[in-house]
């Protein structure tokens, strides 16, 4: 265990009641205190208290939820990020872990009385073993650092959201984040060995390690994914794979999305598991090709494109036998790449969907739920009578191969109503999506944002189950509050404003 | 409604919870062997059973926890599909439910994944009875806390797994394995040169001067790779037999019952030391072990290597699992705490304090 160092020996007794029981503080004497037990633990450059240094990370990259925060820690080492925890710990001050503030659910938005925990600077690749095929690295590298480190041996790091240049494996971790080529290579779960971290009392915790496997409970599966709500990461161990030898994808045309959505499942069920299989309709494809012009056809209601890797035989079988079954499925055309140029130019326009949104709408709200796979084609249709219903646009991106959809509700949220407009659409689609047998999100995790469809989702019991794993990490709440697992109270409040025909969804599932 | 099987299961539950009297929840009890302690009255789970839902084009199929293990393999290659991690059957009795509480992984793991990576969602019943419902039937899934992989390998000492969805992936179109006579050393640098090489491995192993590797691909690949390593081809009917006896721990290796067996689990590269009598698994990151050495001085060995050691079969004054360490072992008390305050759920199976 480790020892407190001497320069946090302060007593804060007086400033230490529960935070279910805290007298609201007075702003100025909170922050005094905070910065006081803050500055005994960090160099000065490293804490921010000023509104104009705390507004910067005010949101995360869902800005709909805005918030400035009390300070911002952005601690040098891993000591600081231990002493700031307890540091709060023992004044009952919240905490929210931050990297790179890419996350589309508000989780990393802040809290009012709280700390915004950057680990922003905590940057540094630890070790690389090209023969154990790992990485170890600190929870602010980016994403895409990783796989940059390990190409000179041959290797990569296998999630690659499409936010990868900017996102950190920090909030990877946090969000259990996937990529479009998960459908063969996993989400983040699938490749992390082990993790360090803190908890809020400042105690440091190893789960999992450079070994396939640990005794015990698996707190490392339970850790990713948990969107900073029981601790604070503060290293990674990654499994780095071999980089496949060649890559090519097809691009089929559909001139109905019904089909182009049973084609996917027909591409399962013949025994073939795409490196990826991605999926975007006439919308998705008419407002990313000006953009930046990926050769999509334009008269195609869907298209879909299927990635295989491998070495090169692998990879021509599997490309023929792919285009046979989108044949037979209906494709009316399909185009394989013929060069690494022309493979990259098609996934172009799909790695490039959210900012074309962006281009052809001052705001878009991306959603994300999961569907089995046979319901893509009924997804879809019912998206478009709900565009009817709400009068707002909605382009469709869908990561198909493993039933992750990312509907993107274009509004303007200068026009009054809109932005509740697309909020309530967003809702229907995810209730639709666990009517369906899917979940409300496939990636993005809930944050802020999802509060309500959680209600949807699970019972009170498994939402009850949940805060009693949140009391094992944080008995007094302080990390992360108020984010992914909804209050009976919100529970209610949400029900009373989505009431469908007098009661809500899916509450009354018989539970025994 | 609740089937009449789960609901007896739930009426013992809940009445056990009430005298606070330990329950020791058990399937096929082909693993209890694999238990710290065995305490409390016997659950048996085997009633619940039968496939709820398999859709071969979703890659997902869910079962009741007293469904056998066979029986989900034999539905699962009708359809020319499998359970990737290889799942152990130490007998014919295992079940499911039994499988992904042990969260075991046979010799695919280093290449497909293990056991808790193809677990997708799982119901479970509480201390108070409660029938809850984590995960889903769909690949990606992170809506609340992970709680059905926290449940794999949980050895039951958070309440009844009930019922569990698992990923499902089509079976290799082809696989030969091929056998290279050489020692232990020789054995771990072939492992590693291939693992930094996109080849279609799908299992490793040495025991006795023979290393054997498994490929599992499309004809073309497997050609390729052939090429590429060299070896000679074992026979078709040798080849499976091989594996399944490691996976099932029918090969005479694992009978031998003179010394304890232990299992460390370490990190691939780790160096080898003096292991010319012992079987390796996983590239180097499985490794058994006859011997009668201290407890003590296996465990320091393993943990110096980065992993640990644990008693596998065999009598030996020691804890079985390998210890928790300090803070860990404090979370595991919290949550043991939560989900079962009485402790009535497997009582010291997992650690001789939960
Ligand atoms: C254009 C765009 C495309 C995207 N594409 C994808 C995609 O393809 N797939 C995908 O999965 N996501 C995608 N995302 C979402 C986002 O990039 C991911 O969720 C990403 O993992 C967030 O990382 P971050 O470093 O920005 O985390 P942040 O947004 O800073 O934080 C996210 C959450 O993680 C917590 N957190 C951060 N660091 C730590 C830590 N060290 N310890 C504990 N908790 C921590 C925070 O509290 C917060 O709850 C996309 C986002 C954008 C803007």
């Amino acid at each position: 265990m480790n020892s407190r160092p001497a320069g946090s020996a302060r007593d804060y007794s007086i400033m230490n009641p529960s935070v279910a029981t805290a007298p609201r503080y007075d702003a100025d004497a909170r922050r005094f205190v905070l910065r006081q037990a803050l500055s005994d633990v960090l160099p000065v450059q490293c804490l921010l208290t000023g509104a104009e240094e705390t507004t910067p990370f005010e949101c995360d990259g869902l800005s709909a939820f805005r918030q400035v925060p009390f300070a911002v820690a952005l601690p040098e080492t891993e000591a600081q990020v231990r002493d700031v925890l307890r540091a709060c710990h023992d004044l009952k001050i919240p905490v929210v872990a931050r990297g790179a503030g890419t996350g589309l659910s508000g989780g990393a938005m802040p809290h009012a009385d709280g700390l915004v925990l950057s680990l922003a600077k905590l940057n540094r690749i630890l070790e690389l073993d090209p023969v154990a095929c790992t990485a170890r690295v600190e929870p602010g590298v980016r994403n895409l650092a990783v796989s940059e480190a390990a190409a000179p041996h041959g290797l990569y790091y296998a999630p690659d959201p499409s936010s990868q240049i900017a996102c950190s494996i920090g909030g990877n971790v946090a969000e259990n984040s996937g990529g479009v080529h998960c459908l063969k290579y996993g989400l983040t779960v699938h490749n992390v060995l082990g993790l360090r971290g803190y908890t809020i009392d400042g105690e440091a915790v190893t789960l999992g390690g450079a070994a396939l496997d640990a005794p015990g409970l698996d707190l490392l599966a339970l850790a990713i994914g948990s969107e900073g709500l029981l601790l604070v990461v503060t290293e990674v161990t990654l499994k780095l794979i071999p980089k496949p030898k060649i890559a090519q994808v097809v691009m089929a045309s559909f001139d109905d999305v019904v089909k182009a959505g049973d084609a996917v499942a027909a591409i399962v069920a013949a025994g073939i598991i795409p490196a990826g299989l991605e999926m975007m309709d006439r919308k998705a494809t008419a407002a990313v090709e000006p953009f930046v012009r990926a050769g999509y056809d334009l008269n195609a209601e869907a298209i879909l494109l299927a990635e295989s890797d491998g070495t090169l035989e692998e990879v021509a079988d599997e490309i023929a036998e792919i285009e046979r079954v989108l044949r037979a499925a209906g494709s009316t055309q399909c185009i394989v790449s013929q060069s690494e140029a022309e493979r990259l130019k098609f996934w172009s326009g799909r790695k490039n969907a959210f900012p074309a949104a962006g281009r052809i709408s001052p705001d878009y709200y991306c959603m994300d739920g999961t569907i089995p796979r046979k319901h893509l084609g009924r997804m879809l249709r019912a998206i478009e009578e709900m565009e009817k219903k709400y009068t707002l646009r909605c382009m469709n991106v869908f990561h198909a191969g493993d039933g992750n959809l990312h509907p993107l509700i274009l509004f303007d949220a200068h026009e009054p109503g809109e932005w509740e407009r697309a909020d309530r659409f967003g809702a229907d689609i995810l209730e639709l999506c666990v009517a369906l047998g899917g979940t409300i999100t496939g990636e993005h995790g809930v944050g802020v944002e999802k509060l309500g469809s959680m209600c949807v989702q699970f019972a009170p019991a498994e939402r009850e189950a949940f805060f009693a794993i949140k009391r094992a990490f944080d008995a007094d709440g302080l990390l992360n509050p108020g984010k992914a697992i909804p209050t009976l109270a919100r529970c209610a409040e949400y029900g009373r404003m989505h009431v469908h025909a007098g009661a809500l969804p899916f509450a009354d599932l018989p539970r025994f | 409604m609740m089937e009449a099987a789960l609901a007896d299961l739930r009426d013992r539950i809940v009445a056990a919870n009430a005298a606070k009297t330990p329950l020791r929840l058990r399937g096929g009890g082909s693993k209890d062997f694999h238990a710290e302690a065995l305490i409390g009255d016997e659950l048996d789970t085997c009633a619940h059973r039968g496939i709820v839902d398999y859709e071969p084009s979703e890659l997902v199929v869910t079962a009741r926890c007293g469904t056998p293990l066979a029986e989900i393999e034999d539905t699962l290659a009708q359809h020319g599909q499998f359970l990737p991690f290889e799942p152990p059957a130490f007998g014919e009795a295992t079940t499911i439910g039994g499988a992904v509480a042990a969260g075991l992984s046979g010799p695919r793991r280093a290449s497909a994944g293990a056991a808790r990576d193809f677990v997708l969602g799982a119901h479970l019943v509480d201390a108070n009875g409660e029938l809850k419902r984590f995960g889903g039937q769909v690949m990606k899934n992170v809506a609340g806390f992970d709680a059905s992989r926290l449940l794999c390998g949980s050895l039951g000492v958070l309440g009844l797994i009930a019922q569990v969805s698992l990923k499902v992936l089509p079976r290799p179109y082809d696989e030969i394995t091929l056998r290279f006579d050489c020692d232990v050393k020789a054995a771990l640098a072939l492992f590693h040169r291939w693992r930094a090489q996109p080849l279609p491995v799908s299992a490793t192993s040495w025991h006795d001067g023979v290393a054997a590797v498994r490929l599992s691909g499309s004809p073309s690949a497997l050609r390729a790779a052939r090429a590429v390593l060299g070896g000679s081809v074992l026979d078709t009917t040798q080849a499976p037999t091989w594996w399944l006896g490691l996976r099932n721990q029918t090969h005479d290796f694992f009978r031998r019952g003179d010394k304890p067996l232990w299992r460390l689990s370490i990190p691939a590269t780790a160096p080898i030391g003096a292991f010319a009598d012992g079987l390796i698994e996983w590239s180097g990151a499985l490794r058994w072990l006859h011997s009668a050495a201290p407890a003590g001085e296996i465990r320091a060995i393993a943990e110096k290597l980065g992993g640990t050691a644990m008693l596998w079969r065999g009598a030996c004054a020691t804890t079985r699992f390998h210890p928790l360490a300090p803070a860990n072992l404090e979370l595991h008390r919290r949550l043991k705490r939560e989900f079962d305050p009485n402790g009535i759920f497997n009582r010291g199976r997992l650690h001789p304090e939960l």
